[in-house]
């Protein structure tokens, strides 16, 4: 296939599949709970919590006796304790009836120590390890998942950002005309890389692609009949069988093709960004965005 | 066992196959033979090469196919088996009885059927499934003949992959961690059981292989739990054995290549696609799972045994007789589980026992199926650069700095998935669905203790470069020809008549030239789930693909 086929064919939406991806939770065509299970909705998540009272009571207990070893957040310390949002004994816990024995000494073979404490106290300490449980996320996230908000994303070199862009951008963007303001438009660090980097697609964050940007340009397709009429218009689908398009006066058009016959192009506006990502190193993506960003 | 037993028991199943004859039964000796008539099994057959001897549908004939049957599939309680344009049942019969079961509220699930398992095919009648739903329909006319609902108490819904059958029980796996087993004539449970816990985050959607008195079960989990295999009695449903697929214990073997045992038993490996099984050496050959967690650090710096590995299991005794890793230490939630494909064939001059594989990441495998000794790494995908070369084994090096970082790291998406793959004898082609993609990869958890699950990246700026069916050359391992899509391949079915048969991601069930990827025929059905399938029945030749929620059945005429 040569690489205008090649082009047509990416730009179509792109489909990734993460491991064991549940579907999405508002399917297009809306038949049904056909969503239904995105999850998460296991017995933690979907479980009654506790009264206020005993969480409250069960989370004082915990920063006293146990987060010195399980770690603020119930994922692991420094000293050694392990995960509890992964604790297959935690997971499998109802009221404190595997968890309580732990927490009296019965696994100091383990390293556990024992802890002298009422029983309404180990279950109020088994009802808040479970509040917490209850929040982890989607395919095991851990809670507050959407996190990251402090890290540094802009660590490029903004000059040497310019040079990449003045080389290999610049015959077609100009930062005082269609980028101007960029950085504003887009002040967020990582919606701004996505954006430049895949052309106005996959701007989104989170999930794997991201949708097309609806103000982007449209893909065109010029089909050049046998007796060598051509039809063009905006392309709507193509296969190995038709090509449908929606012409300038609003007719949408099918025609079916075999083979290379008849002769169709397809002009995708996002051409040269597939053309030049492939040959993208991190450190030439990091120093544009850092460049970018400063273009307020 | 005594003899006097055994010849009781051999009485007694020669009498149960001739009750099945007339009671839709399956010993599991026939599932033994290659693909043909009946689809028996996940792949049709053991091997998992998805290659029909049928050849009544073939590069001649095959522009005469065209519709016999077409019937729409409705999950939950709703009406069952509505034609299109007609209400309810088929020809004036009545609608289908539901036999519901399950210990959950039901109020996930219904509506149109969602597909993406193999659907099994015996004595003329067609077994399929659902997220917790599974139906019989005659695979002469696509008349619901039963539908089982199976109320569910929640899980992570991916996909359910097909049912498993011995004799005249079914097998359904539900996300709640169920193994039922149905009555295949009426659709009534005979029992159910657990599997794996649902209070530890396990969901079970693989189809069950039945492989002689033995059932085997693979289930799925995202948080950070220990994955298996496991292979249940056929008519008790007590288990038998227990594979776990990471070291369990101090001292198992490769607990060295975790961080610690505490992380190892955390570590994912997860068996939720059908492998193979070769009766001669008792090997059933599957895939496992990406480890856990996914895309950080937690694990140590090793390779994680035995994750994202082709894993080799002695179906008698669930003892591993051999591995090999196809993504060490992967970071990229790349399980390897897609079903491998065993052959026969000549490699470098003498006919060898061999196991194909083509895996997430975007590498092709060739191993010798006895031993594990690998033979060939091939790659694919157009954009393909995670790794760095091969290591001496054959492995992909793991390129580092591809992993997901702060400020983003440029990487390709999933090459493949577990669509199914097919291998043709007649052109010595390894067949599989292959998608292009790069997009920007984020670190947004950069605990040093690791994250959890698959938490703690964010994907952005995706770009595709098209998706494309493509034939490997299991001999070199590189590609022989690319045909460029503008969907996603569903999962691909070689037939004697000289045809691949996929989806074209376009809503097209399409016949392919074998040989070239040169297209055919096509009927434009809907998105075609799983795979397409074949069998005979009155001397006809059936192709038979899911279009959305529909099953389309078509014979030449």
């Amino acid at each position: 296939m040569n690489i205008r086929k090649l082009i047509a064919a990416s730009a179509c939406a792109m489909t990734i599949v993460a491991a064991q991806t549940p579907p999405p939770a508002n399917p297009q065509n809306g038949r049904g709970a056909r969503g239904g299970g995105r999850g998460p909705n296991f017995p933690q998540q979907t479980r009654p919590l506790a009264a206020p009272e005993v969480l409250a009571r069960g989370k004082a207990l915990y920063g006293v006796h146990c987060s010195a070893c399980h770690g603020g957040d119930l994922r692991g310390g420094d000293q050694g304790g392990p995960n509890l949002l992964r604790s297959m004994l935690a997971l499998g816990d109802q009221h404190g009836e595997l968890i309580g024995p732990v927490i009296l000494g019965s696994r100091q073979d383990k390293g556990m120590p024992a802890f002298n404490l009422l029983a309404t106290d180990t279950t109020a300490l088994a009802e808040y390890i479970h509040s917490v449980l209850a929040l982890v996320g989607r395919q095991g996230s851990p809670p507050g998942g959407e996190g990251g908000a402090n890290l540094k994303i802009l660590v490029g070199n903004a000059e040497a950002g310019k040079a990449f862009f003045d080389g290999k951008c610049a015959s077609c963007h100009s930062i005082s005309g269609d980028l101007k303001g960029i950085a504003t438009k887009f002040p967020e660090p990582r919606t701004l890389q996505n954006t430049w980097v895949s052309g106005g697609a996959g701007r989104g964050r989170g999930g794997r692609g991201g949708g097309e940007d609806p103000s982007a340009k449209p893909t065109t397709v010029t089909v050049t009949l046998g007796d060598g009429r051509k039809v063009e218009g905006r392309l709507v689908r193509i296969d190995d069988f038709d090509v449908s398009l929606i012409q300038s006066n609003g007719v949408r058009q099918t025609i079916a093709r075999e083979g290379d016959a008849p002769k169709v192009e397809v002009h995708d506006p996002n051409a040269a960004h597939k053309a030049l990502v492939p040959t993208l190193s991190d450190k030439d993506m990091h120093d544009v965005t850092a460049y970018l960003a400063t273009n307020k | 066992m005594t003899p006097m037993k055994k010849v009781l028991l051999s009485i007694s199943s020669l009498s149960l196959f001739l009750q099945g004859q007339a009671q839709n039964g399956l010993d599991p000796v026939d599932i033994l033979k290659p693909l043909s008539d009946q689809w028996t099994t996940y792949s049709g057959d053991y091997s998992g090469k998805r290659y029909s001897a049928l050849a009544q549908i073939n590069q001649t004939t095959v522009k005469n196919l065209g519709l016999a049957w077409v019937t729409r599939v409705t999950a939950g309680t709703g009406p069952s088996g509505s034609a299109p344009g007609g209400g309810g049942g088929r020809g004036g019969g009545a609608s289908a009885p539901i036999i519901v079961g399950g210990l959950g509220t039901g109020d996930l699930n219904t509506g149109g059927a969602r597909f993406s398992g193999s659907i099994l095919q015996v004595n003329g009648i067609l077994y399929l499934s659902s997220p917790d739903n599974a139906w019989a329909v005659d695979a002469r006319d696509g008349t619901i003949l039963w539908h089982f609902y199976w109320k569910t108490r929640g899980g992570t819904h991916t996909g359910n992959r097909g049912l498993g059958m011995w004799h005249n029980n079914l097998y359904l796996e539900t996300h709640d961690d169920m193994l039922v087993c149905l009555d295949a004539t009426t659709g009534r449970e005979k029992w159910h059981k657990e599997i794996a816990s649902f209070d530890q985050q396990y969901f079970s959607s693989m189809a069950p292989i039945v492989v002689g008195n033995h059932v085997l079960v693979g289930t799925g989990n995202d948080l950070d739990a220990p994955g298996f295999l496991q292979s249940f009695d056929p008519e008790t449903g007590d288990r038998q054995w227990i594979h776990y697929t990471v070291p369990m214990n101090a001292g198992d073997p490769g607990v060295d290549t975790w961080a610690s045992l505490d992380a190892a038993r955390h570590g994912g490996a997860q068996v939720w696609i059908p492998g193979s099984y070769d009766p001669e050496t008792h090997l059933y050959i599957f895939g496992t799972g990406n480890p856990t967690p996914a895309y950080t650090t937690g694990r140590g710096e090793g390779d994680n045994l035995y994750t994202c590995a082709l894993v080799a299991v002695n179906v008698d005794t669930g003892k591993m007789a051999w591995y090999y890793q196809t993504s060490p230490h992967d970071t990229h939630d790349w399980d390897s589980t897609e079903t491998p494909i065993l052959v026969d064939a000549p490699f470098h001059g003498a006919m060898r026992k061999l196991v194909l594989t083509a895996t997430r990441n975007g590498y092709f495998f060739t191993l010798d199926r006895v031993s594990g000794e690998h033979l060939v790494t091939g790659k694919f995908g157009l954009v393909n650069n995670w790794a760095s070369g091969l290591d001496s084994q054959g492995r992909p090096k793991r390129d580092p700095g591809k992993d997901a970082t702060v400020p983003g790291s440029l990487v390709n998406g999933d090459v493949t998935n577990y669509p199914p793959p097919a291998y043709s004898p007649d052109t010595g082609f390894f067949y599989v669905p292959e998608n292009n993609s790069l997009r920007i990869s984020y670190l947004i958890d950069d605990d040093p203790r690791g994250s959890m699950g698959l938490g703690g990246t964010m994907g952005g700026g995706g770009l595709s470069f098209g998706s494309a069916l493509i034939a490997l050359d299991y001999k070199t391992g590189k590609v022989a020809w690319r045909h460029m899509l503008s969907g996603g391949s569903s999962g691909l079915l070689t037939t004697a008549g000289k045809l691949l048969f996929g989806g074209d991601g376009s809503g097209n069930v399409v016949a392919y030239d074998p040989a070239s990827g040169k297209p055919i025929w096509h009927s434009r059905i809907g998105s075609v789930g799983n795979a397409p399938e074949t069998y005979m029945l009155d001397g006809h030749q059936y192709l038979l693909a899911v279009g959305d929620d529909q099953l389309f059945a078509f014979v030449l005429h």
